[in-house]
């Protein structure tokens, strides 16, 4: 009845904690890469008419792990997740999940896109947008049942929108649309989820949410991938980052990683300008 | 009216080809590509021109393999020329559209005496003629454009009950779609070629101007009146029979009495699905005209009986000894909305009035008592965390104050630690447990 695709996971892992992650397979890949990380780029470059966006990207996300993605505007961060995801092509590279191409792991990620990358006008309310995430485990041509509902139901409760089930979403906030999003994610089970700038536009209470719920899936043992802006809150959020700007800059341990030498380079001129203004101006307060 | 069987027959073409029509037109309008619709209905002709070419013969098989095939030709041409020209979407579909509709009228007039395809048949569509030609099917008799709308109409049905959540899924998120493992490409691919079958069986009754009208009309319509995706997709398919039924009545009824003979019921099809449309643009519920008119009308009311209210209160709070109020006083501004909010507030026993004098209810001290909390409540608080002179704290509060909740009065109360004053010196009225409690401010158990 169910067609949800054989799982072929039987075995504990001894890397994730997330017992619904596969064993990792082991393949002789013939570089250095952990055939068990949950996400491994391989020298990714996408490239829109001509001109590269992302050059020889190259990593590997560990395993339960919170990743904060950070880069200037047109950097290339939501490209790389698209890319990764095989929504819009890449001109070299290839993409691993759990030691297996993604195509055949699909089912494995989650992905959150950003906010106004739909229509809210569209004719739905908040439950029906979450069970979509449901749409691969109910299978082809079949009805939404009400267990399927259920399930969406409890993932809109875990974000604190049950009351907004029945609410047509263009009537919910930004951060109520972006909580929907989430939930539709959350609904989906998955091991790995990317998400395109969650924080973007919204209310200091949906942040807090959103960072409840990412701990919450850390703590499964999930690994999550996000798109974030705001630097001040990088310390808190991550205990890993990514810093790009077309290339990646660093990535590792937030600890180590995120310095200002780091996010110099990554942002260019633009936080030095920034830097020197502040200096000037601390100068000037004290004279 | 002069009803045959002839004009049954033309009105179940009509509804059958509007139906199908709305059907498919749903997922055009719902990714905001109604545009495709003209697109595609146009560049088919070079399809249908070559399948005659080709076959020699007006055979439905070989015109609509025509037709799916030009249809997607436009579609992916659209995108291609879209992304790989950095042309905006739009542009690059009029590009192919007139492009290949130029190609499919050029092959009609230099193989007119090959094929017996009238440009003008295509433009327009021939509605009136369609009862004459019919074909025998397993032993019933039925027009030839009947028994091809109806299969097409079935097969937009099925397809759309069949893959019901898919389609809402690509057209609402295709990124999410795919990464579920639904290519919303193919889904789009797949649609874009039941657009073009759709049209080439819709052309003969209506032409290939008016089907855009049949596309695109019901379902705008129908996202007017209904928030929830089931309903739309029926709404609009009814919306679609409603303006055949009544197209072709006005066809032959409305000329007649403007003393001409009747009229071309493909364009009063549309011309009656306009009128329809615009119907419900101001009638919708929600989304109507009217209805966001008539909201913004009982928000004025609503604070404009709010403003009456806080001034009588404050009126009596200020003098010492007259309980009743004169008009002139309270209402500098004699404005139409106010004199609807007082005739309103004495309809509801907030206010009463004797000669041109006003005064408050316990009812109506009760709301007013509210809303000077709220009021006072508010400047307090924009003082306390604002660096603002006392005398620009009015205006914000008086903007603000009809919008204050008692769950916020009670919150803000609490931050200001039950202060007992505003920063001007005014008291902040006590929180009333229920109506009955009021006592007037300075008279004891005012008359109602």
């Amino acid at each position: 009845m169910n067609s949800e695709p054989a799982d072929p996971a039987t075995i504990s892992d001894a890397v994730s904690a997330d017992p619904k992650a596969p064993r990792p397979v082991r393949v002789a890949t013939g570089d250095e890469h952990p055939v068990t990380s949950p996400l491994s780029v391989h020298d990714m470059t996408v490239a829109y008419h001509r001109k590269p966006v992302l050059w020889d990207v190259d990593f590997d996300a560990p395993a339960g792990s919170l990743i904060g993605m950070i880069g200037p505007n047109g950097a290339g961060k939501s490209t790389l997740l698209k890319a990764a995801l095989d929504l819009i092509p890449k001109a070299s590279g290839r993409v691993m999940v759990f030691g297996k191409p993604y195509r055949q792991q699909r089912h494995l990620v989650g992905y959150v896109p950003q906010r106004e990358s739909v229509d809210w006008d569209f004719p739905v309310n908040a439950l029906d947008v979450v069970a979509m995430g449901l749409y691969r485990r109910i299978g082809w041509c079949r009805m939404v049942s009400r267990r399927h509902k259920q399930s969406a139901m409890q993932a809109l409760e875990q974000v604190g929108m049950a009351d907004f089930a029945k609410r047509q979403i263009s009537q919910l906030s930004g951060g109520q649309q972006q909580r929907v999003f989430l939930a539709r994610a959350l609904v989906q089970d998955a091991s790995l989820y990317l998400m395109d700038e969650p924080f973007a536009g919204v209310d200091a209470s949906t942040e807090t949410a959103i960072v409840n719920i990412l701990q919450t899936l850390r703590t499964a043992g999930k690994t999550v991938l996000v798109v974030h802006h705001d630097l001040h809150t990088v310390r808190d959020y991550f205990d890993q980052v990514i810093l790009l700007n077309m290339r990646i800059v660093a990535h590792g341990p937030t600890d180590e990683i995120f310095t200002p030498d780091n996010l110099k380079k990554t942002y260019g001129g633009r936080l030095t300008l920034l830097d020197r203004a502040a200096h000037a101006i601390a100068r000037q307060g004290e004279t | 009216m002069d009803w045959t069987s002839l004009d049954t027959w033309i009105v179940i073409t009509g509804v059958l080809s509007a139906m199908s029509c709305a059907l498919v037109g749903n997922f055009l309008v719902l990714r905001k590509m109604s545009m495709m619709g003209d697109a595609i209905s146009h560049a088919v002709l070079p399809g249908l021109a070559i399948a005659f070419l080709i076959s020699s013969s007006r055979g439905s098989i070989t015109m609509f393999i025509g037709a799916a095939i030009a249809g997607l030709i436009t579609a992916l041409f659209t995108q291609w020329i879209h992304k790989f020209g950095k042309v905006e979407e739009s542009a690059a579909m009029g590009v192919t559209f007139t492009a290949l509709f130029a190609i499919g009228l050029i092959l009609i007039v230099r193989g007119a005496d090959k094929v017996d395809l009238d440009p003008g048949c295509v433009l327009y569509g021939a509605i009136e003629l369609v009862p004459l030609d019919t074909i025998t099917f397993l032993s019933l008799t039925l027009p030839r454009a009947v028994w091809i709308l109806g299969s097409v109409m079935l097969i937009n049905i099925l397809f759309t009950l069949v893959l019901y959540k898919e389609l809402r899924l690509t057209c609402f998120d295709p990124a999410l779609a795919t990464t579920l493992g639904i290519n919303a490409n193919v889904m789009h691919y797949v649609t874009m070629t039941l657009v073009a079958i759709t049209t080439v069986a819709s052309f003969e009754s209506v032409g290939s101007i008016l089907v855009i009208a049949m596309l695109i009309v019901p379902a705008s319509a129908a996202h007017l009146l209904t928030n929830r995706y089931g309903l739309m997709l029926a709404m609009s398919m009814i919306f679609a029979a409603v303006s055949a039924v009544l197209g072709h009545i006005s066809a032959i009824t409305v000329p007649t009495w403007l003393g001409f003979a009747d009229t071309s019921t493909a364009g009063m099809i549309a011309v009656v699905a306009g009128l329809l449309f615009t119907c419900t643009m101001f009638f919708a519920p929600h989304q109507g005209i009217l209805s966001k008119v008539w909201h913004r009308l009982r928000l004025s009311l609503r604070i404009a009986s709010e403003d009456i209210l806080g001034k009588l209160y404050r009126l009596e709070e200020s003098t010492s000894d007259q309980p009743t109020l004169a008009q002139s006083a309270v209402f500098p501004a004699n404005k139409w909305i106010s004199r609807l909010a007082r005739a309103d507030l004495a309809r509801t026993r907030k206010i009463t009035r004797e000669n041109n004098t006003y005064r408050l209810t316990e009812q109506g001290r009760f709301l007013a008592m509210q809303l000077v909390r709220s009021h006072r409540l508010w400047e307090t608080y924009v003082a306390k965390h604002f660096d603002l002179e006392v005398d620009h704290l009015h205006d914000s509060a008086e903007r603000t104050e009809h919008y204050i909740t008692q769950t916020m009065q009670q919150d803000m109360i609490e931050e200001l630690s039950h202060v007992k004053t505003d920063p001007h010196g005014k008291k902040i009225p006590d929180q009333p447990s229920s109506e009955d409690s009021i006592v007037d401010p300075k008279q004891k158990g005012g008359q109602a």
